[in-house]
């Protein structure tokens, strides 16, 4: 069975080719992260397997179906959770309201039943017991309780990335996307962010997806890496593999010949 | 205290023995009040009562979901039409005819809201407006619909009873409202609110995480619009005459503006303000009749504006009222609530 596999994905916005049939598996259980220098085109792919944005062309297997062209909500019914770049949190709602949205998919409390809640006993008030329990486990886990009751717009970025993160597991996601959990953290909560990854794929067995640009961080806990430049792959492998790939130093370090004068400009705008 | 025992706590109807008491404070205030209060300020109420639910239901889709609605109006005559249409020429019974005109209201409200999937802002706003004028004009030209003329409300009957006084038709309204209220509170702290709330914050992180979009949208124009629809129904019966008039651009600015006035995004806020502002337009059109001040401003209108301005006065309070709010409290009268209650809170120290 295919976990998940990407092939061929290609992302065009006009003449711009954001991602250049890209193509990589992720074997269950394992953390993968995809690397690249700034508009490489790495959440371009995240946004392509969310169905934010509709793939030019490929495929995106979860699960043996193909769920390319998925509106964002059915590829999150299938399984797939994502936090983001730009924190998108919903930042006039508590700590507690935020993770119970990632709920959502798993209550069947509707317009009426919600509406005619009525003491502990009905439906809705069952329904939200259990459910605010179980994010009571997440809070724990990521140590957020201080935080419970507090409206996220006004906490610290850190906080706020953690919540986004619980937020992605109240899901009970299978994969879970991290678009840079790192983002703007200094070391020692980034020393956190790692050590929560690494529970997130031993204790809860989430296979995760991961983009970042800390370079220790990301050959410290990945599996494997793929690493694009200007939206086409240019390397696949492990840690160890791919930090001696010489197109991977080419694009890092700096190329001996010129680069694409025209692709340099396309790839900056993407990003913007 | 503000101690939590349970998860229920969170969204439970009353958080506390305090709250229970002035819930019942409330109730008894609300069925005394005909007794205590003259016949004027009895179909004040009614108006108040009438407006809180156009306002707790405008505030469901513009508060909470973030979608602008410029065209209420529309659902509220849509609600009126069908109401009594609905008793006059199919001889439903009051309340049937009621909820079914706010099923109607609710279904342009979902045919209103599939535009609005691909709309945002001005243009969301624009496309609301044209609706609310479009509805009046349509149904100023259908005949059965009593065209420019209007239409005479039937008799109100309830269960026997013949309701025809406005004290009578106060305990009609008072119960509806309350318990429209409550509903729309307790949709706000379930799954459905939240997604709605999840959509006006962040509607990316809304979809990713399961929200349909196209559902919740629709939903609470629907939602939005029953409650308009419902509203519409009730007003048909406090002036017992309707014409396509009444059902104005202004109407729907009037009931924007007492949500933004309450605050919008909160249950209690809009309350608030439907109950400022509908007492408000109702005086102000008295001022004239003040002795003194009427007179005083009779002259300064006079001489200054026009001779017929006084009379809209009350247009010119709310704009004055929609710019304070907007320059002091963007949260409305609810905002003014919570900073009172902050400052009160460790009193007497």
């Amino acid at each position: 069975m295919t976990f998940f596999a990407v092939s061929g994905l290609t992302m065009a916005f006009g003449g711009l080719r954001a991602a250049d049939d890209v193509s990589f598996e992720v074997v269950k259980g394992e953390i993968y992260a995809i690397i690249g220098p700034n508009g490489a085109g790495k959440t371009t792919i995240f946004n392509c397997i969310n169905g934010i944005y509709p793939p030019t062309e490929g495929k995106i297997i979860f699960k043996d179906k193909n769920i390319r062209g998925h509106s964002p909500d059915r590829v999150a019914k299938a399984g797939i959770a994502r936090t983001f770049q730009n924190i998108e949190l919903f930042s006039n709602m508590n700590t507690m309201e935020n993770i119970m949205l990632g709920r959502h998919l798993f209550m069947k409390t509707g317009l009426f039943r919600g509406a005619l809640m009525w003491g502990k006993k009905s439906f809705a008030g069952k329904e939200e017991i259990e459910n605010r329990r179980k994010v009571e486990e997440i809070i724990d886990l990521l140590e957020l309780q201080s935080f419970r009751n507090k409206i996220v717009g006004a906490l610290p970025y850190g906080i706020q990335k953690k919540i986004e993160l619980g937020r992605a597991l109240a899901a009970e996601p299978e994969l879970l996307l991290l678009d840079e959990p790192c983002a703007g953290m200094n070391a020692e909560e980034k020393q956190d962010v790692v050590f929560w990854i690494k529970d997130i794929q031993d204790e809860l067995g989430i296979t995760i997806l991961l983009i970042e640009h800390d370079m220790n961080m990301v050959m410290d806990i990945s599996d494997r890496i793929l690493v694009i430049n200007f939206g086409r792959q240019i390397a696949e492998g492990r840690p160890d593999q791919v930090s001696v790939h010489p197109e991977v130093l080419k694009a890092y370090l700096g190329a001996e010949e010129e680069v694409d004068g025209q692709n340099q400009v396309s790839s900056s705008q993407k990003q913007a | 205290m503000d101690m939590k025992r349970s998860y229920y706590d969170d969204v439970r109807l009353f958080s506390s023995g305090v709250t229970v008491f002035w819930f019942v404070a409330l109730m008894a205030f609300l069925f005394f009040y005909p007794f205590v209060f003259t016949n004027y300020y009895v179909y004040m109420a009614n108006y108040i009562a009438i407006n809180i639910i156009v306002v707790v239901g405008l505030n469901l889709l513009v508060g909470y979901t973030g979608q602008i609605s410029l065209g209420h109006a529309g659902f509220y005559a849509i609600g009126a039409y069908a109401t009594i249409t609905l008793m006059t020429v199919a001889h439903f019974p009051f309340l049937a005819a009621l909820v079914c005109a706010g099923l109607i209201a609710a279904v342009f409200g979902f045919l209103l809201g599939l535009p609005a999937l691909r709309l945002e802002g001005p243009y969301l706003a624009i496309a609301t407006l044209g609706f609310g004028l479009t509805i009046t004009t349509v149904i100023g030209r259908i005949e059965m619909l009593g065209g420019r003329q209007g239409l005479h409300a039937p008799d109100l009957v309830i269960m026997g009873h013949h309701l025809t006084s406005d004290r009578q038709f106060y305990y009609l309204a008072v119960t509806i409202t309350v318990l429209l209220v409550l509903l729309a509170r307790n949709i706000t702290k379930t799954k459905v609110g939240r997604a709605f709330i999840a959509i006006r914050d962040a509607h990316i992180a809304a979809e990713t995480m399961g929200v349909n979009l196209v559902l919740y949208k629709t939903m609470a124009f629907a939602l939005s619009a029953f409650y308009a629809g419902v509203a519409g129904g009730l007003y048909a019966f406090v002036l017992r005459f309707i014409e396509p008039e009444l059902f104005n651009l202004f109407l729907s600015v009037f009931f924007l503006t007492m949500a933004v006035a309450g605050g919008l995004g909160s249950v209690m806020g809009p309350i608030a303000g439907a109950i400022v502002l509908s007492f408000l337009d109702l005086q102000l059109r008295n001022i004239l009749s003040i002795p003194y001040i009427g007179d005083w401003l009779r002259d300064l209108s006079a001489s200054y504006f026009s001779l017929t301005g006084v009379s809209n006065i009350q247009f010119v309070i709310f704009g004055s009222i929609l710019i304070a709010i907007m320059l002091f409290e963007p949260l409305g009268l609810y905002g003014l609530w919570i900073r009172m209650k902050k400052y009160w809170k460790p009193w007497p120290f």
